[in-house]
């Protein structure tokens, strides 16, 4: 895989972050009734960065979840992904406004084995999707609430996210593949 | 097209891979403690559990661990088949297998046959026992709840206790806990000991009181009596002198010790009733129904496993 260019730098992405923070509250009119989940594995860094930015904004203290889609997958017949992360919502989701949150917004298959096991743990109030990246290429009727960068793609490039979490850096780049 | 995924013994799989597959058996045992507990994981596969040899808790076990992940688990046993027709062992399965199934899993009462029934079918084959000779499935879900305990495997102090001949789960098990880096000892007298026994290169002890105070692990196996075509043990009462699990002994035990047997429990012999009662009260050191339910994870990573 070969880099092609540096979308967004470290600082990019904390401005993002700031950004969509403030979204959030503003249309949720406060943070009450927020919780977080986010995406395994690199929507996890990310839910817990905006929760944190909320949280020093509005001196509160909110609920982090992680969700992995595994066996929510719509390919099983074509092949069962083996790599499989652990899920952890252990609160009650019912009534809440859950803010998922995952870095790449693509065919939209991911969001909605996410929306399927969501509801497996109760009903919520509002789902609202936050994405760092949208690159396009919806296969699925969804759309994301907050976007940090949409970044039009074309079929043979891969959008490639690192976080210091996990990574060395923070840094999103185009890659081809 | 990738080679079909047997699991009849774990001799093939490395300790990476072991690791691997404890460390993703956490997100199915996470599932096992949700409201809906119930995944679309491998909606559509179909699997059938085939047992030639009674079981009740290995057989219930692996149709939780099925339904969990939405597959149609079809139970078949044989004395309600067309074996009591006459028909062939090897010809009730490629009847089955002309039905289309995703895996088979089988239990069967002769050691090693279950490897003649994998190579014969193109689906994945899991062995759920065979004889005297492999139970994987359950070494696994031993090796979990230990390492729930003790993360770091390498090193342990275990002790299994009791008949180690007749037992499969006991040669499953050493030879993972080996494979893992444990140190384990058998406590048996020679007659419940198999003669090629060398093969597997663990210390051996004659009585639970040489190693009741140092091990991290004390592993009590069921004395086989369905196995048994003599008697191998002279009396309830020598047996329970250099054997059982009794209060005196349990009080020796480290801190944070822990005691496993794959159940069912002959109470009495293998453990004490007093022992047993602290099931609630002891602590969290007896581990027996944290085996069957962790047996349920174990065998959802196994099945989504061999169907990836």
């Amino acid at each position: 895989m070969r880099e092609k260019a540096t979308v967004l730098n470290a600082d990019d992405i904390e401005r993002i972050i700031k950004r969509i923070s403030h979204e959030i509250v503003e249309r949720n009119k406060g943070s009450e009734n927020l919780i977080f989940i986010g995406i395994q594995k690199k929507g996890v860094p990310l839910a817990k960065r905006i929760k944190e930015s909320i949280e020093s904004i509005s001196d509160s203290e909110l609920k982090l979840g992680k969700l992995d889609i595994s066996f929510y997958r719509d390919d099983v017949n074509e092949k069962i992904k083996s790599d499989v992360s652990i899920t952890e919502i252990p609160f009650e989701i019912k009534g809440k406004d859950i803010i998922l949150v995952d870095d790449v917004l693509f065919t939209g298959r991911t969001i909605r084995a996410a929306l399927d096991a969501i509801m497996d743990f109760g009903r919520p109030q509002s789902i609202q999707l936050v994405v760092l990246i949208d690159r396009g290429h919806r296969e699925l009727p969804i759309r994301a609430d907050y976007v940090g960068k949409n970044l039009p793609t074309s079929l043979n490039e891969f959008v490639e996210v690192k976080l210091s979490e996990t990574d060395d850096e923070d840094k999103v780049s185009i890659c081809w593949i | 097209m990738d080679e079909k995924k047997d699991i009849l013994s774990l001799d093939k799989f490395s300790v990476k891979e072991i690791n691997d597959l404890l460390e993703k058996t956490d997100s199915f045992a996470e599932i096992l403690k949700r409201d809906v507990k119930k995944v679309p994981a491998l909606r559509g596969k179909t699997i059938i559990n085939l047992f030639f040899e009674p079981s009740t808790r290995t057989k219930v076990s692996f149709e939780i661990a099925a339904k969990r992940l939405s597959a149609d688990l079809i139970n078949f046993s044989e004395s309600s088949s067309s074996l009591k027709k006459g028909e062939s062992e090897i010809d009730t399965l490629k009847t089955i297998n002309a039905m289309k199934v995703d895996l088979i899993i089988i239990r069967h009462s002769d050691s090693g046959y279950i490897n003649y029934f994998a190579d014969a079918l193109p689906v994945p084959v899991i062995n759920a026992g065979d004889g005297k000779h492999e139970h994987p499935t359950q070494a696994l879900l031993d090796l979990y709840t230990i390492y729930k305990s003790f993360p770091g495997l390498t090193g342990l102090k275990i002790g299994i206790v009791g008949d180690i001949l007749n037992s499969r789960v006991a040669r499953s098990d050493i030879k993972l806990f080996k494979k893992m880096g444990m140190d384990v000892t058998v406590i048996a007298p020679s007659m419940l000991i198999p003669e090629n026994f060398s093969f597997f290169d663990v210390k051996i002890a004659a009585g639970i009181d040489e190693v009741i105070s140092e091990v991290d692990v004390l592993y009590m196996l069921r004395m086989q009596f369905e196995r048994q075509d003599k008697k191998y043990y002279p009396s309830i009462s020598e047996y329970n002198k250099f054997l059982s699990l009794d209060l005196p002994r349990f009080n020796m035990m480290k801190t944070g010790s822990i005691i496993m047997h794959p159940g069912p429990v002959n109470t009495g012999l293998e453990i004490s009733s007093e022992v047993m009662e602290m099931e609630e009260s002891g602590k969290g050191k007896i581990k027996i129904n944290t085996q069957v339910t962790n047996g349920v994870a174990v065998r959802m990573a196994v099945l989504y496993y061999a169907l990836s």
